[in-house]
């Protein structure tokens, strides 16, 4: 039997948030620094912007650390699994039903399968795909001088470039869309309010 | 017991006290660091007349010297490049200032470290005898030697009347009693003036470096290391390395010193080692593709005393209505023009310009033909990113114009001094010069000239700044307005980046946002309907 009440429920710990919005912080911080590097703007002298963005990289490496035993210890990376089972109805939630006023979101949003299909799909694109793209290539960029040792003659500053670059653009794409996608709950400022204050109305877990 | 006449007895014996005291440690200080005092010398006791006697007095103490500095450089002014094989040195290379020594002799061998070498057909060794080295241009310690600019290598001998003045000779036994170790003077009264004038030639070495504050050179500054010229250029039985015909481009060997195995002359990283950079790993990793010089010696004719960078010899010989030659000053008050030499720029404080360079110099000789639809390097250099003994350089590159063959296409000799009809800078005839050098010096010559653009590079590598003077990263790392543009062979943080990719990534960036947008309208557009419907 599942219940169907909705309760006010902790969804996102203390840990979580801390870990969600520092790690937002410096994510933006590091791409404002990083198109800076990159010649896109000219706003930051590339020594600072240089400067800052390795800083960042170091302090989010370090957030990391503490967030994956966060994940490891506490079972929430099951949060991530995919699954395909309600993808499409929430695919088409976002695509046409949200356009209709009565239409309710397809997804039964418990305390421990808090994300849809669809987030799952796109935050394990982001940590699977997009970040471990962007911190080798970083690392190497930053360690640049240690390739012969690592048996990396052969390597070009120019590739790795390229492809922090890209990953990089990703990740702005990425960044874009979330927070849009942040603002399309109903109330429009419900997820913003969970992610900061922990609670929101979810389904109970079946037991 | 006690009245105010000692009151200020005390305190005055206390200062005569501190006075004798201090005195005294004076005194010891002012007690020569030489075991030899050169006054006291039996052979040193006599009347020299000649520079020849004084080398003969040198020699009976010092016996091997001048065979020593018979096998030098500074002596032979041959230089057989190791890696090239090629013939250079003063004897035989050209350059794009005053040209070549040779049909010039006495004047350009007023640097010569030899009395009288007055022909380049013939070596110095064949030309002179020991007696006819030169001991005292470089340890005079009196600052009163010098040596005439056109007799050769010669003193000054005789009582001469110049612009109506008396000028006497230099005091040679005076002179012999005090020499010395070699200081920054004595090298500079040759290396200084090189090119016809004071750091005409090099940019990084002039007259400001004989007594230069620490914002010009921390190394030979009195308020810095106050280095000499022969710190670096540690001389070993009177052979002074650092060659810049063969350089060491890159020292892999680090922290070393004279005594152990350097063999050229100090490089920056034979004190300073590969990664000196204590507080900044970043800069560190710099080293293995820049030189030291490129960030640390962030201009060069930085002392106050310009150096030359446009000679254009096509434009001499120009005289004034009444057929004198022409001497013609720019606003800054440097030479721009003379009949003699031609057309001139001078700059102070000069950005260097850089490449990679492996430090092996190879010279256009006499003898090379040349493509006259192209500017000409005079010298020229391997290096590039990817070799491990290439560094990033900063140099002073030279401009000009300069004689040459144009139906054999080489360069031509210049016969610009000497007492004949032919000399350029008495008869104005360049057909005349040329021909007379090409005879004198048996350079083929079809007789037909005209002038060339040359380029010289030369590396820059004094005149290194304090550390906060050094270039920032913007200086590189920046795009389109950067020192380092053009510099192939790195990918450069700041100063690359991918288009294509820019255009991809931005565009992804703006359909996301054209896409949100368009969800947002629908959104907005939907939501206001539903409310209509509940209205009703």
């Amino acid at each position: 039997m599942t219940n169907s009440e909705k309760n006010k429920t902790m969804i996102f710990s203390r840990f979580e948030r801390f870990w969600h919005w520092t790690q937002a912080i410096l994510i933006m911080f590091m791409m404002f620094t990083g198109f800076g590097i990159n010649g896109a703007h000219h706003l930051l002298s590339y020594e600072m912007a240089a400067i800052a963005h390795r800083f960042a990289a170091w302090a989010l490496m370090g957030l990391w650390v503490f967030a994956t035993f966060w994940m490891v210890t506490t079972g929430e990376w099951k949060q991530f699994i995919p699954t395909t089972r309600k993808l499409l109805e929430v695919v088409r939630y976002y695509s046409v039903d949200m356009f209709k006023p009565d239409a309710v979101h397809p997804y039964r949003k418990t305390r421990k399968l808090k994300h849809n299909p669809l987030q799952r799909l796109g935050y394990l694109g982001l940590m699977l795909l997009i970040l471990p793209t962007i911190w080798i290539s970083g690392l190497l960029y930053l360690f640049y001088n240690d390739w012969p040792s690592f048996g990396l003659e052969n390597l070009q500053l120019s590739q790795v470039a390229f492809v922090h670059v890209a990953a990089a653009f990703a990740m702005l794409v990425f960044f874009i869309a979330h927070v849009y996608l942040a603002f399309t709950a109903k109330p429009i400022f419900k997820n913003i309010k969970a992610m900061l204050n922990g609670y929101e109305e979810v389904y109970p877990d079946d037991t | 017991m006690f009245d105010a006449g000692n009151i200020f007895k005390v305190p005055i014996l206390a200062l005569i006290g501190g006075f004798l005291f201090i005195s005294m440690v004076e005194a010891e200080t002012n007690i020569s660091k030489s075991t030899a005092d050169h006054s006291k010398f039996k052979e040193l006791q006599q009347e020299f007349k000649t520079g020849s006697e004084v080398t003969q007095a040198c020699l009976v103490c010092h016996t091997e010297a001048a065979k020593q500095l018979m096998k030098t450089t500074h002596w032979t002014w041959e230089f057989n490049h190791p890696v090239t094989g090629e013939k250079l040195g003063k004897r035989n290379v050209l350059n794009s200032f005053c040209g070549n020594v040779a049909t010039n002799e006495p004047r350009c061998t007023s640097c010569h470290i030899g009395y009288g070498w007055k022909d380049m057909n013939q070596a110095s060794s064949e030309a002179l005898s020991e007696y006819d080295v030169d001991c005292l241009v470089c340890h005079d310690t009196t600052r009163t030697y010098s040596k005439v600019a056109t007799d050769a290598g010669h003193p000054q001998y005789e009582d001469k009347i110049i612009n109506g003045k008396k000028v006497l000779p230099p005091d040679l036994t005076k002179i012999a009693q005090h020499v010395g170790k070699t200081k920054r003077e004595n090298c500079g009264a040759c290396h200084f003036y090189g090119g016809g004038g004071d750091g005409v030639k090099h940019g990084d070495l002039d007259s400001s470096l004989v007594n230069p504050p620490r914002a010009l050179d921390v190394h030979m500054s009195k308020d810095g290391a106050n280095m000499t010229c022969a710190t670096c250029h540690n001389p070993d039985a009177h052979n002074v390395p650092g060659s810049r015909y063969a350089t060491k481009a890159v020292d892999k060997d680090g922290v070393d010193t004279p005594a152990n195995h350097y063999k050229d002359h100090t490089t920056c990283e034979s004190c300073h080692n590969a990664t000196p950079h204590k507080d900044n790993q970043k800069l560190n990793d710099h080293t293995d593709k820049v030189a030291c010089q490129t960030c640390h010696i962030p201009e060069f004719a930085r002392g106050g005393v310009a150096t030359k960078t446009w000679w254009d010899w096509s434009a001499a010989g120009k005289l004034d209505t009444n057929g004198k030659p022409l001497s013609i000053k720019d606003e800054h008050g440097h030479l721009s023009y003379l009949s003699t030499k031609g057309d001139f720029k001078y700059e102070e404080n000069v950005v260097p310009s850089y490449a990679w360079f492996d430090g092996q110099m190879s010279y256009t000789l006499r003898d090379a033909k040349l493509d006259d639809t192209k500017v000409v390097a005079i010298n020229h250099f391997g290096g590039s990113a990817d070799d491990p003994n290439s560094r990033l350089w900063p140099f002073k590159v030279m401009h000009g114009k300069q004689p040459y063959d144009t139906k054999e296409k080489h360069l031509l000799l210049n016969h610009v001094f000497g007492q004949d009809d032919a000399s350029f800078w008495d008869n104005f005839d360049w057909a005349k010069a040329l021909k007379f050098a090409a005879e004198q010096s048996g350079q083929s010559y079809s007789g037909e000239f005209g002038f060339i653009e040359t380029t010289m590079h030369w590396p820059i590598t004094h005149m290194v700044a304090p550390k906060d003077e050094a270039l920032k990263c913007d200086h590189c790392h920046v795009r389109g307005t950067g020192r380092l543009e053009g510099i192939e062979g790195v990918y450069l943080p700041g100063r690359d980046h991918f288009p294509i990719l820019s255009i991809v990534g931005w565009s992804s960036v703006l359909l996301t946002l054209f896409a949100i947008s368009l969800h947002a309208i629908f959104r907005i557009i939907s939501s206001s309907r539903g409310e209509q419907g509940h209205d009703k």
